[in-house]
This record gives C-alpha cells, sequence and structure tokens, in this order.
C-alpha cells in the first residue's frame, strides 16, 4: 500500500505569527510563532493543555485566533488584507480554505449515518463541487491505499477503531489538502490498533504532503518527524530535528517531559 | 401444562439444581473426567407467573369485548351504516389534509426555527425564542379564533413599503382569511413551536464532533445542517415528532370552532340531527384509531431507517421475525428457538 501521489512541490507551507489564543480568562497560546516547510512533517509534543490542538484547530480556523495571523503559501487564513486592514473573510471563502487544510480528530468523527464511501466523497462533492462519478473513483483508490477497499459500504460502527481512523485519514485527503493536520490520531485506539493507522501516515509522510502530527506516540515521532517541537503552557519551548530534541534536549522542562513518555526501549 | 402443577413444583425444582451444585463443587478436584453435556436435551426454562398474567389479561379482555359487543347502546349497526358515509369521508379527508398541510410546514417552520435559535447571532435566537415563547403560552383555541377574526383587527392587509403610502397589493383580510386558511395558519404555528423545541432537543444530541468534522471538510452550513446533523439528529427526534403528529391528528377536531366540516364537526353537525351522540363519536374514536395504527406503523419502519449506522445490524422487523417463526417451526419440530426479539 503505497501512498505515493504527485504532488506539486511549492504548496503546503504554513507561517503561524504571534498567535495568541484565550478561552474566557485562561490563555491557551502565547505569542506562538511557527513555520512549516512545504511537505516537511512537523510534530508536536507536550503535556495535556500545553494548546497543541488548539494550534492545529487554529490553522484551520475551527477556532479564531485572539491575535497575529496564519497564512497558508502566503495567504492568510480567515482574513483578507484590503487598504491595511484585515478584513475578516466571507463564509463561503473559509470553507474554501479550509478544504485547503485536512484534519484528522482523535475521535474519528466519521458522520455514523453514512457508509465509509459516501463519508468520503461528501466534501469533495458538496464542498469542491466535482462531479459525483470522479468523486467516487477518487474515494474507492483511497480506500485502497488505505487498506479497507473492502470496506467501502460499511458503516463506521461495524469498523474498528482503527479501520475507522483510516477511513477518516482518507476523507481528509479525498480533498488533496496542501496541509494535513492530525490531532492525536491513535489516542483513542487500542495499543493494537495504533499500529494500522501509523503505517497509513507514515506512507503518506513519504508522499510530501505537509503533515502537522500532534501525538504522544514519541517513538513514532522519531520515525516520521522531519521537526518535532515541544510546547508547554501555549509556548513553543524547544524545537529540533528527532535526533537532537529527544536525545539531547536542552530545557529542563523538556527533559522532565521526556522522561516521563519515553519508556527505556522504545520500538514500533 | 396448566399453571397450578408448575407453582406447587416449583420449591422442589431449586432443590436438585443446589445439590448438584454442591456436589459438582465436592466433587470438582477428585474426579478427573468432566461430564459430557453434549447429548443432554436442553429443557427450557419455565414461567408460571406468565401462565397466570396471561389468564388474568385474558378474561379482563374478553370482559371489555363482550360488553362492547352486546351492550345494545353502542349501537353498532348505526356506526357500521354511519363508518363509510360520503359525509364522514369527506370530513376524514379534509382532517387528514390539515393534519398533511399544518403538520409538515409546522415541521419545516419548527426546523428553521430551531437553527435560528441555534445560531450564534443574538437576534435570531431571540426571535425564535419569543415565537415559540408566543404561541406556546397561548391556548391553540385563541389562536384559532384570533386567526379567524383577524378582519376584525385589521380590515385589509397591504403589500407596500412600511411607513410609507407605497402600496403593490391590497387584500380584504375577510376574503383572505377562510377558516381553512385560519385552522392552517393556527395549527401550523402551533405546531412549529412546539416542534422547534423537539428538533433542537434532536440537533443537541448530536456529538458536537460530527459538526466539528463537517466544519472542517469545509462542508457549506446548509447542507451541514440538513445532511450531516438532520439525519442523526432523527433517531432522537422521531418518537416525540410523532407523539406530536398523532397529537395533531385529533387536534384537528379543536378547528370545529370555526365551523370547518372536519371529521369530529361533521360527526357533531349529524349526531344533533339524529341525536345518535355515542354511536356517531364512536365513528370518529375509530377513524382515529386507524389513521394513528398507521402512523405507528410508519412511525417504527421511519425510525428503522434512521438508524442505519447507530446500530451495528438492525434488529428483524416483526413481519420478518413472524416468518422466521413460521419458517422455524414449521421445518424443526424439537429444539427450535422460539422467534425472539
Amino acid at each position: 500500500m503505497s501512498l505515493a501521489v504527485s504532488q506539486v512541490a511549492t504548496r503546503g507551507a504554513v507561517a503561524v505569527r504571534s498567535v495568541d489564543k484565550s478561552y474566557g480568562n485562561q490563555q491557551v497560546l502565547h505569542e506562538v510563532d511557527l513555520d512549516v516547510a512545504e511537505g516537511e512533517v512537523l510534530v508536536i509534543i507536550g503535556p495535556s493543555g500545553s494548546g497543541k490542538s488548539t494550534l492545529l484547530r487554529t490553522i484551520n480556523h475551527l477556532d479564531k485566533v485572539d491575535r497575529g495571523t496564519i497564512s497558508l503559501d502566503g495567504e492568510l487564513i480567515g482574513y483578507k488584507v484590503r487598504n491595511g486592514k484585515l478584513h475578516e473573510r466571507r463564509e463561503s471563502e473559509i470553507l474554501a480554505q479550509r478544504t485547503e487544510v485536512g484534519m484528522v480528530f482523535q475521535n474519528f468523527n466519521l458522520f455514523g449515518h453514512l457508509t465509509a464511501l459516501q463519508n468520503i466523497i461528501e466534501a469533495p462533492i458538496y464542498a469542491r463541487k466535482i462531479a459525483k462519478a470522479k468523486a467516487l473513483a477518487r474515494a474507492k483508490e483511497l480506500l485502497a491505499r488505505v487498506g479497507l477497499a473492502d470496506k467501502a459500504d460499511a458503516y463506521p460502527r461495524q469498523l474498528s477503531g482503527g479501520q475507522q481512523q483510516r477511513v477518516a485519514i482518507a476523507r481528509a485527503l479525498a480533498l488533496d489538502p496542501k496541509v494535513v493536520l492530525f490531532d492525536e490520531p491513535t489516542s483513542a485506539l487500542d495499543p493494537e490498533l495504533v499500529t494500522e493507522v501509523l503505517e497509513v501516515i507514515k506512507d503518506l509522510a513519504k508522499s510530501g504532503t505537509t503533515l502537522i502530527i500532534v501525538t504522544h506516540e514519541i517513538s513514532f515521532a522519531r520515525d516520521v518527524a522531519d521537526r518535532i517541537i515541544f510546547m508547554d503552557s501555549g509556548r513553543v519551548v524547544e524545537q529540533g530535528t528527532p535526533n537532537e530534541l529527544l536525545t539531547n534536549p536542552q530545557h529542563e522542562r523538556t527533559k522532565s517531559f521526556l522522561s516521563k513518555v519515553i519508556e527505556p526501549a522504545f520500538n514500533i | 401444562m396448566p399453571p397450578a402443577t408448575n407453582i406447587t413444583t416449583s420449591p422442589d425444582v431449586h432443590e436438585p439444581a443446589t445439590e448438584l451444585l454442591e456436589e459438582h463443587i465436592a466433587a470438582g478436584p477428585s474426579h478427573n473426567a468432566a461430564p459430557n453435556y453434549a447429548d443432554y436435551a436442553v429443557v427450557a426454562a419455565r414461567h408460571p407467573w406468565r401462565w397466570v398474567g396471561t389468564a388474568i389479561v385474558a378474561v379482563l379482555a374478553a370482559a371489555v369485548l363482550y360488553s362492547l359487543l352486546t351492550n345494545p347502546r353502542w349501537e353498532w349497526g348505526v356506526v357500521a351504516q354511519w363508518f363509510t358515509a360520503e359525509s364522514i369521508l369527506r370530513g376524514l379527508g379534509q382532517t387528514l389534509k390539515l393534519t398533511l398541510i399544518s403538520g409538515s410546514l409546522g415541521f419545516v417552520l419548527g426546523f428553521i426555527l430551531a437553527l435560528l435559535r441555534l445560531s450564534s447571532s443574538p437576534l435570531f435566537s431571540s426571535v425564535s425564542w419569543t415565537f415559540s415563547w408566543i404561541f406556546r403560552s397561548t391556548p391553540l383555541l385563541v389562536q384559532l379564533l384570533l386567526w379567524y377574526n383577524l378582519g376584525y383587527l385589521y380590515e385589509s392587509i397591504r403589500l407596500g413599503v412600511p411607513f410609507t403610502s407605497i402600496t403593490f397589493a391590497e387584500f380584504q383580510t375577510t376574503s383572505l382569511i377562510s377558516q381553512f386558511a385560519a385552522a392552517v395558519l393556527g395549527l401550523t404555528l402551533n405546531q412549529a413551536a412546539y416542534s422547534a423545541e423537539i428538533i433542537r432537543g434532536g440537533i443537541l444530541s448530536v456529538d458536537q464532533g460530527q459538526i466539528e468534522a463537517a466544519t472542517a471538510l469545509g462542508i457549506p452550513r446548509w447542507r451541514r445542517s440538513t445532511k450531516i446533523v438532520l439525519p442523526q439528529a432523527m433517531r432522537a427526534i422521531l418518537p416525540t415528532a410523532f407523539n406530536e403528529i398523532i397529537g395533531l391528528v385529533k387536534g384537528t377536531s379543536i378547528v370545529y370552532v370555526l365551523a370547518y366540516s372536519e371529521l369530529f364537526y361533521t360527526v357533531q353537525v349529524i349526531y344533533n340531527r339524529t341525536q345518535q351522540v355515542l354511536p356517531m363519536l364512536l365513528v370518529a374514536t375509530i377513524w382515529y384509531i386507524v389513521i394513528t395504527s398507521v402512523l405507528s406503523v410508519a412511525q417504527y419502519y421511519i425510525e428503522r431507517h434512521y438508524s442505519r449506522g447507530a446500530l451495528r445490524t438492525l434488529p428483524p422487523t416483526p413481519l420478518q421475525q413472524l416468518r422466521a417463526f413460521f419458517t422455524t417451526h414449521a421445518t424443526a419440530k424439537i429444539n427450535s428457538p422460539k422467534g425472539q426479539p
């Protein structure tokens, strides 16, 4: 099963600039700056409540930032620059921008009343206005790539957690997004099922699509990431290649976090 | 087997079982060869109290049926004579028409009101709230009379630019609001207020993650509401919605105050003439029962339709169960499981 697709090389660069975000009184993101290059695989690690998921959600505008900007290939997410002011985009434009950013959720969030195939073709047809026959052909191709060609007519509840998450990945890919965001994609899975999902993501990483992955699977991060960032209390504490960050962390906070999550022998 | 025998023997039934258990425990370590139960016949558990219950219910049902059939004052002959009379069928048609129109308009409007109520705009949500508040706080009877007498409050209805004399069209209110229009208006708006709350409850029962996923995929808002959220909300909406529709079928009888000739008004007109009050009420009642029964069957299948994907496998329908029951009993005489749900 190979996810190698002919990707246009010049797409999928994300730039996050001094982003602040609060929920009520609680500030969850502090002055976050981050650049993700085209085709880069970035893994975000950090304790619960460190703002990792919120950061992902701001990238496809599920959450609005309070301050700062996020852009994808130079285009601001959610805003338009006109006469030196940032104008909020219309909903239809925001929806169009979201189709450029795929998202995979911790709880899969497959549409329970639709079959695997219907789940995948929904967005291409109704968000991208792609002809149904074309969307169906593409959906079947994607299902085959995630190893679930025989499950096209199964409803999500008839699938295991790992299979559901693979369908969810296929659904995110159906829009040919420039960036795919993974929000703890294996946290809700039985240990046995984690590998099958991670394998799919690994294949995808080789295909040249930009990936931003929030995960607690440190050994997977080491395998797949071009770069790892460590977040705590809404700030990017430290970043580097997997080798730098995981084996030689500079900050005390990173060291103490890693000492808790890395088991003596880590192998996938 | 007669129930009495079962009751008297039941204490004895337990003792051997206990003994057997103790014996088994005691024998456990010493006997290596476990008894082979493969050839044993399975005896189904007996439920003596079910037989008692069945008998009581049967006697009561027989008593009710006997009184219904033998008391001459029910005047079944009159019921039969009028049951399919043309005037009654016409009235029935009007009742169905009112139910269908007000029911569907009411639920469509209710859906829109529910979306308004859940919208992030404080204006929309308070408009929706106020609508429900007003129509749920006033008696339907008052609403109907008010709509019918709208001509008294406003002699004409003018379509134009507010606060100017520009007018595109003008209607006499009394010619615009017929009995039928007043009935539909009253029933629809009232129904909308209630169904808005039912639908809102259903929408709230759908996992937030579904909306989030649809949003993240860039699916437009209306499609999100109607094709992702609503079908999943239906499971929570349907039981209560059918309550409402069945209530509406009978609720249409209230429009008799407008002298609108639906089923109930027709029946009243007839018994005022013939003085056969009870049999005529019975005619109406039986028709309401028929409609409700049809709706209940429809409800079963519609609920089943919307539980696709919510259950791993759908349980068989009563018809399928019945068919399975007869095929198993026809082919296998022993050890056949009863048609279980």
